[in-house]
């Protein structure tokens, strides 16, 4: 192993699990398998981990609110619905949930859905990028939606008191007040939600969602790794250190956000993030 | 389809259902013993045993628990087989590392390739729930130490006050005081607990994943069947299946909580004393 042979490996592998064409087209086999080789291979597969975790966070963090406001809602038609689909997703193994969609998926019929004169193209949905993300999306959006509900039950009466004392009423007092309030009682719960959907995502590629020219998230490319040099002390180890390094930067993000959020409280009465995981989903 | 559903193979998708309960029967007091010592090194006084105590529990909970259910039954398959090797095979001079093969001698080798298939599946078994109890033996460590030092400070400085000694007040005092804040961290881990089993799939155990999978299949690598694609009915017996399962644990400790609250010095305990009187 040289500086020559890793920079090599650096520029071969580095952005392989974006595609063939970003890389060496054959992924390394056997014996040719360096150290370097892993090192860059394996973080090139974060890129994944980092693509889904943040869509799926963003987009969740949506119908999330919805769904918790739906949850604390008094009016049956509301409640119901939530309820449901947060016990769904939240009592079910997110591991199950990727296999149930993707085979949903698959169902749909091949040539593509007719409506009104527009083919719409199904075959997309079954892939990694899309389908996994949407799986991801409503599962994540199922925690984070019980976080924000907890949180909604917890704002202190004062607050609202005080918030329809100032004649606040519907949009304004959930914008200026209610909203607000849920996020900074929720955030430090949300950056747990965080890490750990960051963690779940390196399952994608291990369910029904196939790699396709072998592009494949960190986890999927230390499982290739070990299975080709039989030597599990390598791979695995470096994929924790990566995992652990990128849960330190979600917490120094999401420590900073939290910080802005609180920024009005004096020090001792703000929200602390205690690293208090919802490890498997 | 009474007929369907008892053909072979679905009797052995009923087996692999027994096998995810028994998984848990008996991981569960597997992971709480090996958490209990976690947490007792956690707290201990002794320089050495607390840091090992702290670095296993936070090494689990860093890393996403996935890498530690692939890594630990490899690992363990190729110590096991290695620390054979060197007893059983004293006089063999080549390295047990051959490029990128692991080569011990044939009477090391765990099981046996004589042995009959059970063994072997009996042995896959056995690392997954050495996996398991790894795993959820570290996240138990840490919900117990925080029941550990949940207990009011006052309960063992009264029972020191009476003269315990600190093994009669750990024994009196805290043991049975702590389950009660213990209980929802517990009740929790239960619940990840049951949603991990689907990743028995991962380590090659013929689980309720695979058997969906094969049976809904229209063709797989054993059978080709007469009937189209059915998978996504089978994983939907699966979600309602851990559905099911999710659902009752929930009442049985919601339950196992009201019982527990009886006479603590908690807000449940004392919500208890206040309907009672």
């Amino acid at each position: 192993m040289t500086f020559e042979s890793c920079a090599e490996s650096f520029r071969g592998l580095i952005l392989r699990s974006m595609g063939r064409e970003f890389g060496d087209r054959l992924l390394p086999r056997g014996l040719e398998i360096d150290t370097c080789d892993q090192v860059f291979l394996i973080a090139s597969g974060l890129v994944w981990n980092v693509y889904f975790a943040t869509l799926a966070l963003f987009f969740g963090f949506f119908l999330a609110t919805a769904v918790a406001l739906g949850k604390a809602s008094p009016r049956a038609w509301a409640r119901k619905p939530a309820e449901a689909f947060v016990f769904l997703f939240r009592g079910s193994p997110l591991f199950v949930q990727f296999f149930f969609i993707y085979e949903a998926l698959v169902l749909l019929p091949r040539e593509g859905i007719t409506l009104a004169g527009i083919t719409l193209d199904t075959q997309w949905t079954t892939r990694a990028w899309a389908g996994a993300l949407f799986v991801l999306f409503l599962n994540t959006s199922a925690y984070t939606a019980e976080i924000f509900h907890g949180a909604l039950k917890a704002i202190p009466k004062g607050d609202l008191e005080a918030a329809d004392a100032y004649g606040l009423t519907g949009f304004a007092k959930f914008r200026r007040v209610v909203w607000p309030t849920m996020l900074r009682l929720a955030w430090p719960s949300y950056t747990n939600e965080a890490i750990f959907l960051l963690h779940a995502t390196t399952l994608v590629f291990f369910s029904a969602f196939p790699a396709w020219q072998q592009m494949g998230d960190a986890l999927y490319y230390a499982n290739y790794f070990a299975a080709q040099t039989f030597n599990p002390f390598i791979a695995y180890p470096l994929v924790g250190l990566y995992f652990i390094l990128m849960t330190l930067a979600v917490i120094g993000l999401f420590g900073a956000v939290n910080r802005r959020l609180n920024r009005h409280l004096p020090r001792e009465a703000r929200a602390r993030f205690r690293f208090r995981p919802q490890y498997i989903r | 389809m009474a007929c369907y559903l008892t053909t072979a193979s679905h009797l052995a998708l009923y087996r692999s259902v027994l096998v995810v309960l028994v998984l848990l029967a008996l991981a569960a007091p597997l992971a709480l013993g090996i958490g209990f010592l976690g947490a007792l090194a956690m707290r201990s006084r002794n320089a050495l045993l607390r840091p090992l105590g702290t670095l296993y529990v936070s090494m689990v909970r860093g890393v996403p628990d996935i890498i530690f259910f692939l890594f630990v039954p490899f690992a363990i398959d190729q110590g096991v087989e290695y620390a054979r090797h060197r007893i059983l095979c004293p006089d063999w001079d080549q390295p047990v590392r051959q490029g990128n093969d692991f080569i011990v001698c044939a009477a090391a080798k765990m099981p046996l390739a004589t042995d009959p298939a059970w063994v072997h599946d009996l042995w896959g078994f056995l690392l997954a729930l050495a996996a398991f109890a790894l795993v959820f033996g570290a996240f138990a460590a840490n919900t117990l130490q925080g029941a550990m030092a949940a207990v009011p400070r006052g309960q063992l400085e009264t029972a020191e006050a009476y003269g315990m000694t600190p093994g009669q007040a750990f024994r009196r005092i805290l043991l049975p005081q702590m389950w009660v804040y213990a209980l929802p961290g517990l009740s929790n881990l239960w619940m990840i607990l049951t949603k991990a089993t689907p990743l028995l799939f991962l380590l090659g155990i013929q689980d309720v994943v695979y058997w969906a999978r094969e049976l809904g299949g229209q063709k797989t690598g054993v059978y080709a069947y007469p009937h189209p694609d059915w998978r996504v009915w089978y994983f939907m017996g699966v979600l309602a299946f851990y559905l099911l399962l999710t659902w009752s644990s929930q009442k049985v400790f919601d339950r196992l909580m009201v019982r527990m609250s009886h006479g603590q010095a908690t807000a449940g305990g004392e919500a208890l004393r206040r309907a009672g009187a």
